[in-house]
């Protein structure tokens, strides 16, 4: 009787969408791990942020504090073995895609050690072990090496997916436009997933776009899409999950957007002068691991004490990448006419 | 030996290497029913299928990055880019994306991606589909650039091109597709890197590559009646460049014309002549002589088309100008 009461599916509807609940029939095990997935993110931005207070950080640094449940709930809703793109805002899917924190940290430093032995530092850092197949330094670069990830899918028949991680910014880009097309046109397996998080820059969305909602864009494609909350990780993880399906039963493309926010500047040199601090306030307020937390508390899924003993769990292993980070060697001057080419 | 024209060259060394390896596949506008802009691709959708020959809509930005994409996930695309002057279409994700994405990763990732496209003026296609932009790519690190001038070599690069795991601008002219050549039987591949003397002599040495090599050569033989040897070195490619060729010919010779289609202001040419000044500044009985396309878009009108590139008569003229300059 237990197993048929496990069977019984529970469904859900976001933005006019009919979708199985999947996240309720998950392991608390998997529930609990999301939440370590979150606090990573944030705790590796925290201490990335330590690094740029610090003048340790040589170059630029975009922070993804605010938007983990995005990365992480779309990432745990696919397969270890499909592939994601990602942004110039990259640390989150990196990390929620299973990317070893030391040698990511030890790219931000420049260091020999790092995950592109220091040679791409935060906006190029790829992890192809992971199926991560790079940050980009250009809005909107990646939406077309995203779109020819999913057309290997197709041809292989693999059965593999790709997320292609985009921010507000580039969907007025060109590529986005081109690629969205046709991948539409050739029913690829791979999920445009818009992370709109308020501000392109300084450029608020509503002075960017004059539609109401990015994924109203579908239409011009042909495809499905939608909008979600993409602050509440169990919503980003149904909807994807659902999705992830369509694509893998050949159904082609979807673009989904997800509302979120950033909580820290563009880059490490930005005032803000943009945006209030009320504004940023009543977002921290909604804040995606916040809201997530209180879910597994309230489900019973978690305690307060195992939540707090998570945490810290969470500060020792990025104590331990700072540490590997700090400690090692930067590459030499000889290094650097190294693979350029292949 | 056999003689093919240099298109049917190429459509060659693409059923070879596609017959040889299923990662090859085909990609771009109208190369499926069609064939390709420049007939190439002749029944290749036939032989291969629209999953190894895929047409795709007018999205060179999206062409390039699919290609990208499938490189990195193990196809070895070849996309075609139907006239150079697209490219300024994709070069975000030619310059930016496929050239650096290797080294950006520290070598963890590889594009083996070939972007063939073509170039040149002469068929009165006016300004924005008749230039010479291989100093775009040849600027850029990261990007091999290939300039083939005949069947065989055209034939022999592409298959190198292809089994190359950095990504390959393969430029090709469209005024040399017609032109046959000395195509043997049997495979064969070029090296990258490794220049080729089209003609020996010993009074000068001309550089040049793509269809100024076909031109340079009927120059040589030209001047030969009057007298005058002419040594013509192709650099088949220009990234990575076998400059001690070059310079090997320039210590016999003394004196080096180079002739290229390209308007001459940031071009390879000027690239190439400061590059053998400062090896063999020495060896030089005159200064290095270019003769370039004019800093000026490509016109429509015929006469004033063939006036703005480098033309047999010009070549000649520049070659009599430097045997009678002395250092």
């Amino acid at each position: 009787m237990g197993n048929d009461l496990k069977a019984k599916k529970l469904y859900i509807t976001i933005d006019g969408y009919r979708m199985e609940d999947k996240f309720s029939g998950l392991d608390d095990s998997i529930k609990i791990e999301m939440l370590r997935k979150m606090y990573q993110i944030r705790h590796f931005e925290d201490e990335t942020e330590q690094f740029i207070i610090r003048g340790m950080i040589h170059g630029t640094c975009h922070l993804y504090t605010g938007e983990e449940a995005t990365a992480v709930g779309a990432i745990y809703a696919i397969n270890d073995d499909d592939y994601i793109t990602s942004t110039h805002r990259g640390h989150g899917h990196c990390i929620a895609k299973g990317a070893d924190l030391n040698i990511m940290m030890a790219e931000l430093l420049g260091k020999r050690t790092g995950c592109c032995k220091g040679k791409g530092g935060s906006m190029h850092i790829a992890d192809v072990d992971s199926g991560n197949l790079g940050a980009n330094g250009v809005v909107g670069g990646g939406i077309g090496i995203a779109t020819g990830a999913a057309l290997t899918c197709k041809m292989k028949k693999s059965g593999k997916i790709v997320i292609c991680f985009f921010g507000d910014g580039a969907a007025n880009q060109g590529i986005f436009h081109s690629s969205i097309n046709i991948a539409s046109i050739w029913d690829l397996p791979i999920i445009y997933l818009c992370e709109n998080n308020v501000y392109g820059m300084s450029t608020p969305v509503k002075e960017a776009f004059n539609i109401e909602k990015i994924s109203d864009r579908k239409c011009a494609y042909g495809i499905e899409g939608l909008t979600i909350d993409g602050n509440n990780l169990v919503e980003v993880f149904n909807t994807v999950s659902h999705f992830s399906g369509e694509c893998r039963a050949g159904r082609g493309p979807v673009l989904i957007e997800s509302l979120t926010y950033r909580w820290r500047g563009h880059s490490k040199s930005d005032a803000q002068v943009y945006r209030t601090r009320e504004e940023i306030r009543q977002w921290v307020e909604r804040g995606p691991i916040e809201r997530y937390k209180k879910i597994l508390i309230g489900g019973e899924i978690l305690t307060e004490k195992e939540d707090k003993d998570l945490e810290k769990e969470v500060a020792v292993q990025l104590d331990k990448a700072t540490k590997f980070a700090m400690e090692s060697p930067f590459p030499e001057p000889s290094e650097v006419e190294d693979d350029v080419y292949a | 030996m056999r003689e093919i024209q240099y298109r049917e060259a190429i459509r060659e060394a693409i059923i070879e290497e596609m017959d040889r390896d299923r990662k090859v596949f085909l990609i771009g506008e109208d190369v499926g029913v069609y064939g390709g802009a420049f007939k190439a691709y002749k029944g290749l959708l036939d032989k291969y299928g629209p999953d190894r020959v895929i047409n795709t809509p007018i999205s060179e930005t999206a062409i390039i990055g699919a290609g990208i994409g499938a490189a990195l996930t193990g196809y070895r695309p070849i996309v075609e880019i139907m006239f150079i002057d697209f490219a300024a279409l994709a070069m975000d994700q030619i310059a930016n994306q496929a050239a650096k994405i290797h080294f950006m990763s520290g070598g963890r990732l590889n594009v083996p991606l070939v972007i063939r496209t073509q170039g040149g003026v002469g068929k009165g296609l006016a300004t924005q589909h008749s230039q010479s932009l291989e100093a775009w790519f040849y600027h850029i690190p990261g990007l091999k650039v290939v300039m083939p001038a005949t069947s065989y070599d055209v034939k022999g690069l592409l298959k190198t091109a292809i089994r190359d795991n950095s990504p390959v601008m393969f430029i090709e002219h469209k005024m040399t597709y017609p032109v046959k050549g000395a195509v043997p039987e049997e495979e064969y591949t070029i090296p990258f890197g490794k220049a080729d003397i089209k003609r020996k002599g010993e009074d000068i040495t001309i550089f040049a590559y793509s269809n100024m090599v076909l031109k340079s050569i009927e120059a040589a033989e030209e001047l030969e009646r009057e007298g005058i040897s002419c040594e013509v070195v192709d650099p088949r490619t220009i990234v990575p460049l076998d400059i001690d060729e070059v310079i090997n010919s320039v210590k016999k010779t003394g004196r080096l014309i180079i002739v290229s289609e390209a308007c001459r202001r940031g071009s390879v040419a000027s690239d190439i002549s400061a590059r053998v000044t400062e090896r063999v500044f020495e060896y030089l009985k005159a200064p290095v002589k270019i003769v370039a396309g004019l800093d000026t878009p490509i016109p429509y009108n015929s006469t004033l088309e063939w006036a703005s590139i480098p033309q047999k008569s010009d070549i000649i003229k520049a070659v009599k100008e430097l045997l009678e300059e002395i250092l």
